[in-house]
């Protein structure tokens, strides 16, 4: 007999108790909690913005005109120079000026040897101060946003779901995802969480607000 | 077929019983200092992070039906996740016992020709001992989680599910960090301190190469989409990602019992982890991934479904609660037992109270009995779990198993009937009373009892005992109220 | 209302003056308290202890005992929660549907003193006084068992004269565990060395309890220190007057 015709014999023989006719829908299952946690008519953004600050990031809201500037400030307080730049992510969008932009394919000692990445985002968690990467356009294969030391990710506002319940409704599970909040941190000595292990150390998130439409 | 369950790897052979063990831990004042300190900041932070949800009781509810729909199904979910990891490239494999698992790495790992492995931080892994198993062939397994690193580079054993170094304090971390580190990757520097960011540092230096040149990966999982085939890691620090991500093959072991059913569940699931884990809203990295993905990540992935155990604690309808553990630690985090003794007194990869409830189901009541016995059923464990596990329940449960074991005419068996009899006759109790307050009398000064004989004298060391009153309740009453009512 | 008085073996061997400060509080508010003399132990130590087939006709006695009363009061946390959460275990386990169902209809009768007070009689006040500075200590058992909450400090409150004093770590197990004082009696006595500290550091005179298994440990580990703090359950702070002091 196989392994897997022993282990799910002997899961068949443990669940005796359980009816042959019972399926799994059978169990219920109560979903009486919230789908969000934000009140109607809460700013999301903000409340996004404030709590991926939480988490020691940097936080910088701006508009589509304001986002080049942004980019600019935020990577000069970084100090970084050359960085990693993902197909799809708009040209547009880079600031110009001392910046060298690497584009893929970057294999890893070559990432390792830059300063970090620029991407975008597939989604945006505000209660839980979340970033969700699904490496689509504008993302890069995972390594991008894991071997450089600096994350420099751009969300647009609408991009931004309430709450867990929503933004995994957004999501698409074939797509490898991964979901950061926050830099990279341990809580492994004395249960007291310091920031900046393996993962990125520094994390810039820019918020791109809609641009108000003008009024005739 | 089925193995000796102490071959399960769950138990450290040869560990004393936990009273006897938890006694080395509790003269140990600097690891009681540790523990206090660390358990403490993480009950602060969970229980604020948990009221920020107001409704974490539905929640609760919630992940605890979701675990018992798969526990009554779990033949059925299984199958699923098989046929939707198979589809999206992965190769599913089945152990049943410990040594099995660790046949199968052992032949992945070989089939790619290295002889070096990363490790995510897993239970699962640990609780077969893989990394002993691979080092007996001739493969290195290094452990990336900064507490894990902490425990190999010591040579010692995991104290807690999540910060199984949580047993030593910066200043030893420090000291092991300097002494070891230089065996192999990027040693410590000289002048490390003991603040917890340059120890981060260090530990990132000194993992570096081996995360970018790593071919093959071990990791184990949270959480299985049994509908997607998608795989779930939590983590913190990034050597997650890094393991996940760079490279080439990638082997997760994982419990049969980490199925869930749908996409969805997880917005039950990741809602309460980390909250439940670290006492945050959400923990820095998250990876999920679905077979394998063209240009992207591994290009071989295995699944490794484990029961070593399991099935055993799955026939078991009062104690299969506890494979709903999602192995978060708060119940590690909350327990006044744990607090005091640690983890390695339980003896077992799963430490505290919910090792308390799984160790003995794992390898059989047997061979762990007294850790049912290793809990004052203060509840606390109950309160904190996010998956609903009665705990005390389980653990009264398991000691029915442990005393049957024992036998019918074990002392404190025939102490027990002895005194069931007296308790169920009101002449009798009324008589017992007499006697002891009649030996109260002879032992007592100024009312208090100093020392106490026998089984009784680990209570007398350090407590004075009332001597029992000339009258008992039921005698005052006659005299007091029954004479008066007709 | 037929109110019976479930004294508890703990109580009734060790510590009767418990049962008295009930009747006494419950007399003083008007009500004629019955007790049954048939009866004698929930089952507890047994049941905790692995010994559930011998904790079975415990189960039995006590529904019998008790049928006919509107409501059963006892004096112990713990006891009235092995009552309410074990008892029709048991009967399941080892009775048959007589039992089952007579353990069923009688467990919503059964209450621990201070929710008799509270909830059935709607009473906060019982008229006491006691004038010293007072700790509560909620055992697991008040706390996460029956989930007494504030009721026992509400009662507290409105004694004439008490002060109320705040136990650090209130919350947190003393370490009593039944038999568990004695299997790991070691551990215990750490977790007890921890609870007396935080009553040293409380400043209180006394320190009460609803329930005198959790008192017999850490008042016999102040006895042992030689401290002077009094451990009194909470039903003899409320039978205390100005009259008659408790």
């Amino acid at each position: 007999m196989s392994s897997r015709d022993a282990v799910l014999g002997r899961i068949r023989a443990a669940l005796a108790d359980v009816a042959a006719e019972e399926r799994p829908e059978d169990v219920p299952v109560p979903r009486a909690y919230r789908r969000r946690h934000v009140e109607p008519g809460q700013d999301v953004v903000a409340l996004f913005a404030e709590r991926v600050a939480d988490y020691r990031a940097n936080v910088i809201r701006t508009d589509e005109a304001g986002l080049p500037l942004a980019l600019a400030a935020a990577l000069g307080g970084r100090g970084a120079r050359n960085l990693a730049v993902p197909r799809g992510f708009p040209a547009a969008m880079l600031p110009t000026g001392a910046w060298k932009w690497h584009a893929e394919p970057l294999d890893v000692p070559e990432l390792d040897a830059l300063d970090g990445a620029i991407t975008l985002a597939a989604a945006g968690i505000a209660v839980t101060g979340t970033i969700v990467l699904d490496t689509g356009p504008g993302q890069g294969r995972r390594a991008l946003t894991l071997v450089p030391d600096y994350h420099l990710c751009v969300v647009r506002a609408e991009q931004i779901a309430d709450d867990l319940p929503d933004a995994l409704a957004r999501l698409d599970p074939q797509h490898p995802l991964t979901f950061v909040s926050g830099p990279s941190a341990t809580s492994d000595i004395e249960l007291d969480r310091v920031e900046g292990v393996h993962g990125p150390r520094a994390l810039d998130v820019v918020i791109v607000d809609p641009t108000p439409t003008e009024q005739p | 077929m089925v193995s000796d369950p102490r071959s399960r790897g769950v138990i450290w052979l040869g560990s004393p019983a936990f009273p006897e063990a938890a006694r080395t831990a509790l003269a140990d004042e600097q690891l009681r200092a540790n523990l206090k300190r660390a358990t403490g900041t993480i009950r602060d932070k969970r229980l604020a992070v948990a009221a920020e949800l107001d409704d974490w009781e539905e929640l609760r509810d919630s992940a605890a039906a979701i675990k018992k729909r798969v526990s009554r199904h779990l033949d059925h979910y299984l199958l699923a996740l098989e046929a939707s990891v198979t589809a999206a490239g992965g190769t599913v494999h089945w152990a049943s016992d410990a040594a099995e698992a660790n046949r199968i790495v052992t032949e992945l790992v070989r089939a790619t020709g290295e002889s070096e492995v990363v490790k995510v931080k897993s239970m699962a892994t640990q609780e077969i001992g893989l990394n002993e198993h691979l080092a007996e062939v001739g493969i290195t397994a290094y452990e990336t989680d900064l507490a894990e690193l902490i425990v190999q580079l010591g040579d010692d054993r995991p104290s807690h599910i999540l910060v199984p170094a949580i047993h030593k304090n910066r200043t030893e971390v420090r000291d092991l960090f300097v002494a070891e580190m230089g065996h192999w990757g990027q040693p410590a520097p000289e002048d490390l301190s003991d603040d917890p960011r340059e120890l981060a540092e260090a530990a990132r230096l000194h993992l570096r190469e081996k995360f970018l040149t790593a071919k093959v990966a071990v990791s184990g999982a949270n959480f299985a989409v049994a509908d997607t085939g998608t795989v779930m890691v939590v983590e913190s620090e990034g050597n997650g990602r890094m393991c996940l991500t760079l490279p080439e093959t990638l082997i997760t072991v994982m419990g049969i019992e980490k199925v869930i059913p749908t996409w969805q569940d997880l917005e039950v699931f990741l809602q309460l982890l980390p909250r439940s884990s670290t006492g945050e809203r959400m923990n820095p990295y998250t990876s999920t991934w679905t077979g394998t993905t063209e240009g992207d990540g591994p290009r071989d992935f295995h699944l490794v479904l484990l029961d070593n155990g399991r099935t055993d604690t799955l026939a078991d309808e009062t104690g299969r609660q506890a494979l709903a553990c999602i192995r978060c630690s708060a119940c590690l985090n909350v327990c006044p037992v744990f607090e005091r003794t640690g983890g390695h007194a339980y003896g077992s990869v799963y430490p505290g109270p919910i090792g308390a409830v799984l160790t003995p189901q794992l390898v059989g009541v047997e061979n762990a009995a007294s850790l049912p016995f290793a809990s004052t059923l203060c509840g606390a464990c109950y309160d904190a779990c996010p998956v609903k596990i009665n705990i005390p329940e389980v653990l009264t449960h398991l000691r029915v198993k442990a005393v049957e074991g024992k036998g019918r005419a074990s002392a404190e068996a025939l102490a027990m009937k002895a005194a069931a009899t007296v308790l169920d006759s009101p002449r009798l109790l009324a008589a017992a009373q007499r006697a002891a307050a009649l030996g109260g009398k002879v032992l007592a000064r100024e009312g208090r009892i100093g020392r106490l004989p026998g089984p009784l004298s680990g209570w007398s060391d350090t407590r004075d005992t009332p001597a029992p009153p000339a009258e008992s309740f039921r005698t005052w009453w006659r005299k007091n109220r029954k004479e008066e009512r007709p | 209302m037929r109110v019976a008085l479930f004294i508890t073996c703990f109580n009734d061997t060790l510590f009767p003056g418990s049962g008295r400060a009930v009747v006494s509080v419950l007399e003083r508010l008007g009500h004629t308290v019955d007790f049954p003399t048939e009866q004698t132990c929930c089952g507890q130590m047994h049941f905790n202890t692995g010994y559930r087939r011998d904790a079975a006709p415990l189960v039995t006695r006590f529904a019998r005992t008790f049928a006919e009363y509107d409501a059963v009061v006892t004096p112990s946390a713990s006891c009235a929660g092995m009552v309410r959460e074990n008892h029709p275990l048991l009967a399941e386990q080892y009775g048959d549907t007589a039992l089952q169902r007579q353990v069923d209809e009688l467990m919503p009768r059964v209450h621990e003193f201070t929710e008799f007070l509270t909830d059935v009689l709607g009473v906060t006040d019982v008229g006491a006084h006691f004038p010293r500075r007072v700790a509560y200590h909620p055992t697991c058992h008040s706390l996460r068992g029956l989930r007494l909450g504030d009721r026992p400090q509400r009662l507290l409150s409105a004694v004439d004269g008490l002060e109320l004093v705040d136990l650090p770590s209130a919350d947190s197990c003393c370490g009593f565990g039944g038999t568990f004082a004695v299997k790991n009696a070691d551990t215990s006595n750490v977790m007890l060395a921890d609870k007396t500290a935080a009553v040293r550091a409380s400043g209180a005179e006394v320190l009460c309890a609803a329930d005198n298994s959790c008192l017999l440990h850490i008042g016999g580990g102040l006895s042992r220190q030689g401290d002077r703090v009094r451990s009194m359950h909470l039903a003899e702070i409320l039978a205390s007057t100005e009259g008659e002091p408790w």
